[in-house]
């Protein structure tokens, strides 16, 4: 159920007239105590799924800020078995759907079919793998589906109509729009480009569209919102909690 | 074979983002590299420019010492001192007959930084370079060079602040520049097309090697020699040979300091499969998948992937993968300068190295050849320091 579960978290932020909230914290961050607290703190304000970044020695797509977050939590000796034990503990005190965000490598390496069996046993819904396109994830489709669990698309501005409808095949829960052609923490423009772009994904997805990279406060959305329906944001949640604050407050004004 | 796979290594493991440049530079290189204009150009650039065809020399002293025949391919006789100018040329003429203004390159010791800015100032494109922020340091007079050549070089701070961090900022920097740029990388290494690419414009070294064996001795070598780090040069000389089953392929990688606990770059020989810079192939990591430092004598050898190529070379059996430790690629730093005067790259040294190993092993009417990747002058800095410590 984790597609629907996945789906009804996002439309339910819908019926009540807001964005669905998908804030990113790599695990372990700011410390390995305090990152289950964050968690909680993120579920308590209205967090409607959590991404958490599973920390790689290598991130492409990471920009500074999510780069120098993972290395600190894989400094202190964060990795899957970790996040899957502190899964298990406090799993059932969280609302928000789970997901899970990280390079390919520290997947394959933990073995796929336990990766998505332990997942699925933690209470994790999807997997956000950003190095791993339609193409490489093929293989692992069915493997994904005998969970249960979901692969969830990334997609940019340079994503073509027919590559989408190819994504689109897969029926995914949600898709996750890049905002910016660049990585994480980018600065974002919201033009007229990314509004053809979102318009093209409307037509061709049937399940909600995240938008991500770059975002910082609803102020930015603007004439953006109205064609998305989840928005998703990490660097300046790490770069919030870094300065002193919490995740609290930084939830409170997306509310 | 999967396409973008050898056996099971290779691939496409990047960033939705990247994708489609990845298949505009496919649909370029199927385009350009079978059109007889764009073949004619570069032919015409490798002969005048870069010094083509580099010559394959016979080791007369050594080889009366070693009781068998070595010749030395010598890349180091190409323009800018190494192999890496067949690459970079080919890339760079690629890239602007796909339209694009900038190159873009990620460069460990600098020389495929230097390559790159030297190709990118002859054919007119912009350029700009990744260096770990410790290569910069260690390679003062590379980042001069390639400033001189006209390139930007940017020093990376991240990670292990080395060439691994250097392909992913270059990685980076490609995804929101891919419009008017080209990543021109720098080994058979990346993302599907990179190390078909990349290894189609280095076999030229395999191709002359092959003509030149047979017009000088009437037959080819038993044995075909390479330092192995990403890969380039060994699969450059590797590949026009790979028909040719009687033709023992060695690749020699550097094994660091040899003593335990001490990080490497013997990748092929130490490592596990993985995915790293958009490919699965053999990796140094740990069991959850982190990737290891690596560490060589020889700057062009400290890498902890390799290509996706070799991994299947290896695993398909034809081709081995042998280690050389930083005290041996020493010695035959010095022997070869000393016996032949030739001073040679550090990391062809590690190649020559398992050559002088090869005494007494074979028969005196055998012949051997080493691909000579590279010449010294770059590492006397770091030979006159170890003499002097």
């Amino acid at each position: 159920m984790s597609k629907q579960g996945l789906r009804d978290k996002i439309n339910q932020a819908g019926a009540e007239g807001r964005k669905a909230l998908i804030p990113f914290l790599p695990a372990g961050f700011p410390s390995m105590q305090r990152f289950w607290e964050e968690i909680l703190m993120l579920d308590e304000h209205n967090a409607d799924i959590i991404e958490i970044g599973v920390p790689f020695s290598d991130p492409v797509a990471d920009g500074p800020v999510v780069e120098g977050a993972s290395i600190k939590c894989l400094a202190q000796g964060v990795n899957l078995e970790w996040i899957f034990a502190g899964l298990k503990e406090y799993r059932p005190r969280l609302k928000a759907e789970i997901v899970l965000m990280g390079y390919f490598n520290p997947f394959l390496q933990f073995g796929i079919k336990k990766l998505l069996a332990t997942a699925k046993e933690a209470g994790v819904s999807g997997f956000i793998v950003p190095d791993l396109p339609l193409e490489e994830v093929k293989p692992y489709l069915s493997e994904f589906k005998a969970q249960g669990l979901e692969y969830i698309p990334l997609l940019g501005l340079n994503t073509s109509v027919s590559r989408m409808e190819e994504y689109a095949e897969l029926d995914p829960a949600f898709v996750y729009m890049v905002s910016v052609l660049g990585i994480t923490g980018s600065k974002v423009d919201l033009n007229q480009v990314l509004i053809e772009k979102l318009k093209q994904a409307k037509e061709v997805f049937s399940c909600p569209i995240a938008l991500g990279f770059g975002l910082k406060s609803p102020d930015q959305l603007g004439s953006i919102a109205e064609h998305i329906d989840a928005v998703v944001f990490g660097s300046a949640l790490i770069r919030h909690i870094e300065d002193g604050g919490s995740s609290s407050d930084f939830m409170g004004q997306w509310k | 074979m999967r396409k973008g796979y050898f056996g099971s290594f290779g691939g496409q493991f990047v960033p939705e983002l990247l994708i489609p440049p990845l298949k505009e530079l496919e649909q370029a290189m199927d385009k350009f590299l079978a059109h007889s204009d764009f073949l004619q150009e570069l032919k015409g650039i490798l002969a005048d420019y870069v010094g083509r065809p580099t010559p394959l020399y016979y080791c007369k002293n050594l080889s009366r010492e070693l009781g068998f025949h070595l010749w030395l391919k010598r890349e180091d006789l190409a323009h800018t001192g190494a192999h890496k100018i067949n690459n970079t040329i080919g890339q760079a003429l690629l890239a602007k007959y796909m339209g694009k203004t900038s190159l873009v390159a990620e460069t460990g010791a600098g020389q495929h930084g230097v390559a790159t800015a030297t190709a990118a100032a002859m054919l007119g494109l912009e350029c700009i370079v990744f260096m770990g922020a410790k290569d910069v340091e260690r390679q003062a007079i590379n980042v001069r060079r390639m400033e001189l050549l006209g390139a930007k070089v940017e020093a990376v701070q991240s990670g292990t602040k080395t060439l691994k961090d250097a392909i992913n900022a270059a990685l980076r920097y490609w995804i929101s520049h891919q419009q008017t740029t080209h990543y021109c990388l720098g080994s058979v290494v990346g993302p599907h097309p990179f190390p078909l690419l990349v290894r189609e414009l280095q076999s030229v070294i395999g191709q002359e090697a092959k003509e030149q064996i047979k017009e000088k001795t009437g037959r080819l070598p038993k044995i075909i020699v390479a330092c192995v780090g990403g890969g380039s040069n060994a699969m450059g000389i590797f590949y026009p040979f790979y028909p040719d089953k009687e033709v023992e392929l060695v690749g020699v990688e550097a094994g660091g300091s040899g003593k335990p606990g001490s990080y490497h770059s013997a990748t092929l020989n130490k490592g596990t499969a993985g995915v790293l810079h958009g490919t699965h192939t053999y990796l140094l990591q740990t069991g959850e998948g982190q990737i290891l430092p690596s560490h060589s004598i020889a700057p062009g050898l400290d890498y902890p992937g390799v290509g996706p190529e070799h991994s299947y070379f290896k695993d398909s059996g034809r081709a081995r993968y042998e280690v050389v430790y930083d005290h041996q690629a020493l010695e035959a730093f010095y022997a070869l300068s000393q016996k032949e005067g030739i001073i040679p790259a550090l990391e062809s040294s590690h190649a020559v190295a398992y050559a002088l190993e090869l005494k007494g092993k074979l028969n005196s009417d055998d012949h051997v050849v080493v691909n000579l990747s590279g010449r010294g002058d770059k590492d006397l800095g770091i030979v006159f320091g170890l003499e002097n410590s």
